[in-house]
């Protein structure tokens, strides 16, 4: 077993959505074979972690397997809402790449088969 | 022509559609370019965002002639007279407050264009706020509390109408359709049903419709902007994004593409980054025309910068509309500074301790306030031990019912430069925003009356 990570950076690009005080962040796979890595390891436990300290808000995870993509919508996220935020950047355009500096480990491949059909995985 | 003879002579198989704006700021000149090589049927502006309707609706109490998007007038100007050469109709909820007076608005510019004879349909009956006025225990989204909580600070009151609506405003054969809230694939929904003569029944074209909607409707943000890290994700030709448009046929198939020569890429990456951009389940993406599911979506790259959107699905829409509340929320007050060199991010903490100790000396209340540390925290909030940066740039901003005590953050922060940590530079007073904020309630279907007003030529 490596101790080694990589960043969600390496693996795929990311877009964030706002909608009232909840934001959304896409993360979508440059190459299908990282796909299987994501749904394993970008569990909704290491984004809640990764976002813990901008918001306490249940966070759900969506997967589009065609597309690569997982979806995260994460509520709370906006400081009351993009219109009357006293953040910088209400919309909350910068947690895309908040989203990207998660780091992942290598080589732990989760035996997570099992839980893939479900499309609404985890929710904290 | 008689409106009944326009309708029939209306039919086709196949309708491009462009996006002209994705918000009320959008740059203006793309739409020409747009309209002049996308060899178009129908150009769609959507300039609405939630809070811009509360904000119009004041510029319209104040004056009767106001109350739509401010930069109508200088975007029909750039498109209009290329509209009529190509014989492409303009559908814009540039209305927002006041769908009227931006419609004769269309023609006052028209007429001083040289090009009489533009004729527009106006879509009411969007603006519900004395409906709600006697509805204070409507449950608000997301929190729950009830209306009545806002009502006594109530600014707007607008719902989401759907295609069907603007469909009618199209069948009139106007030239200009001026909407105020409209969903806003619905807006480039509406101009299908008119072509093709969809029903509710046809929830596979629909859904192709309102898919191709959701991805025109931000403008750029599918031809590549919102998406460019140098030496990961390439841009080429950045700084002249061209606009997108969709070839949609009468059996739903759906091919994306943006201005000829333009610059910009439109491919499966673009195009599935804004697919999901403000959408929460995928399953159940909620519009006033259908409920869309977009699980099962895939892009076919078909050809350079044309994409062809296949297996979107939809369910009948749900038998409410999303009605967006604006509302009167006190004041913002914020202020900057500045600090460099050695120590420099705790001499920025102090200087935020300071403000708060005078603002607290003082007797002024906030309800929230925020430090941010720009070049640390601001975007991603925290400061996990990445070393400080050279330079830091102090924020203070807070929330409070008081003009005054608002004006007072800024202030307190500029008297850094003189009675704060050594060194402070470049001290602002942001000064103060007041608050106009919006929630959201949903409002059973039949409680709304959606209309259309002809004004010819």
């Amino acid at each position: 077993m490596t101790r080694s990570s990589r960043r969600v950076y390496d693996l795929a690009h990311s877009r964030a959505g706002d909608k009232g005080n909840t934001s959304n962040v896409s993360v979508i796979a440059y190459r299908p074979e990282d796909w299987d890595t994501l749904v394993a390891e970008l569990t909704v436990d290491r984004v809640a972690e990764a976002f813990g300290h901008i918001t306490r808000g249940p966070i759900r995870r969506y997967e589009l397997p065609k597309l690569h993509a997982l979806n995260f919508v994460i509520e709370g996220a906006l400081g009351g809402g993009v219109t009357r935020s006293l953040a910088q950047d209400p919309h909350g355009k910068g947690l895309s790449s908040l989203m990207l500096t998660i780091e992942l480990p290598v080589g732990l491949r989760a035996q997570q088969d099992g839980t893939r059909s479900a499309r609404e995985t985890a929710e904290s | 022509m008689r409106h009944d003879e326009r309708r029939v002579s209306a039919r086709r198989s196949s309708v491009r559609i462009g996006c002209g704006a994705g918000m009320s700021d959008d740059r203006i000149g793309p739409a020409a370019d747009l309209v002049e090589r996308g060899e178009l049927d129908v150009i769609v502006f959507e300039c609405l965002a939630e809070r811009t309707i509360a904000r119009e609706t004041l510029a319209r109490s104040r004056d009767p002639e106001r109350g739509y998007t401010p930069t109508m007038a200088a975007r029909l100007r750039a498109v209009l007279p290329a509209c009529r050469r190509h014989g492409v109709r303009i559908v814009t909820n540039m209305g927002a407050a006041n769908p009227s007076a931006g419609a004769r608005l269309a023609q006052r510019e028209a007429k001083d264009l040289g090009l009489p004879g533009i004729s527009c349909a106006v879509v009411k009956g969007d603006d519900v706020t004395d409906l709600l006025r006697g509805m204070g225990s409507l449950p608000l989204l997301e929190t729950g509390e009830p209306l009545e909580s806002i009502l006594p600070d109530m600014a707007s009151a607008n719902a989401y109408l759907g295609a069907d609506v603007v469909a009618a405003a199209m069948d009139t054969g106007a030239d200009v359709v001026v909407t105020g809230r409209v969903a806003d694939p619905s807006l480039f929904v509406g101009p299908l049903i008119h072509y093709f003569g969809w029903s509710g029944a046809d929830l596979h074209q629909l859904a192709a419709g309102t898919i191709a909607g959701h991805l025109l409707e931000c403008s750029a943000q599918v031809t590549g902007g919102c998406f460019a890290d140098p030496g990961r994700k390439e841009v080429p030709g950045l700084s002249d994004l061209g606009y997108p448009f969709a070839e949609i046929d009468t059996d739903g198939r759906v091919v994306l593409s943006k201005t000829p020569g333009s610059g910009g890429r439109l491919d499966r990456a673009t195009c599935t980054e804004q697919l999901l951009y403000e959408i929460h389940d995928p399953a159940a993406y909620l519009t006033p025309d259908c409920v869309l599911d977009i699980t099962d979506v895939d892009f076919v790259q078909r050809g350079p910068d044309r994409v062809e959107v296949r297996g979107a699905a939809a369910r009948p829409p749900t038998s409410s509309y999303k009605v967006v509340v604006g509302y009167f929320d006190g004041f913002i007050g914020s202020g900057e500074i500045t600090f460099a060199g050695i120590n420099a991010v705790e001499r920025a903490r102090l200087g935020a301790d300071l403000v708060q100790q005078r603002l607290a000396r003082r007797g002024l209340a906030y309800s929230e306030t925020r430090i941010d540390l720009i070049g640390m925290t601001s975007l991603h909030g925290r400061d996990d031990g990445r070393g400080a940066p050279y330079e830091v740039r102090l924020r203070v901003a807070a929330r409070t019912t008081s003009r005054a005590a608002a004006a007072a953050v800024g202030a307190e922060v500029r008297s850094l430069h003189m009675q704060g940590p050594a060194s402070a530079g470049g001290g602002i007073d942001q000064g103060v925003q007041e608050v106009l904020a919006v929630k959201s309630v949903l409002l059973p279907r039949h409680l709304v009356t959606p209309s259309v007003e002809f004004m010819a030529a």
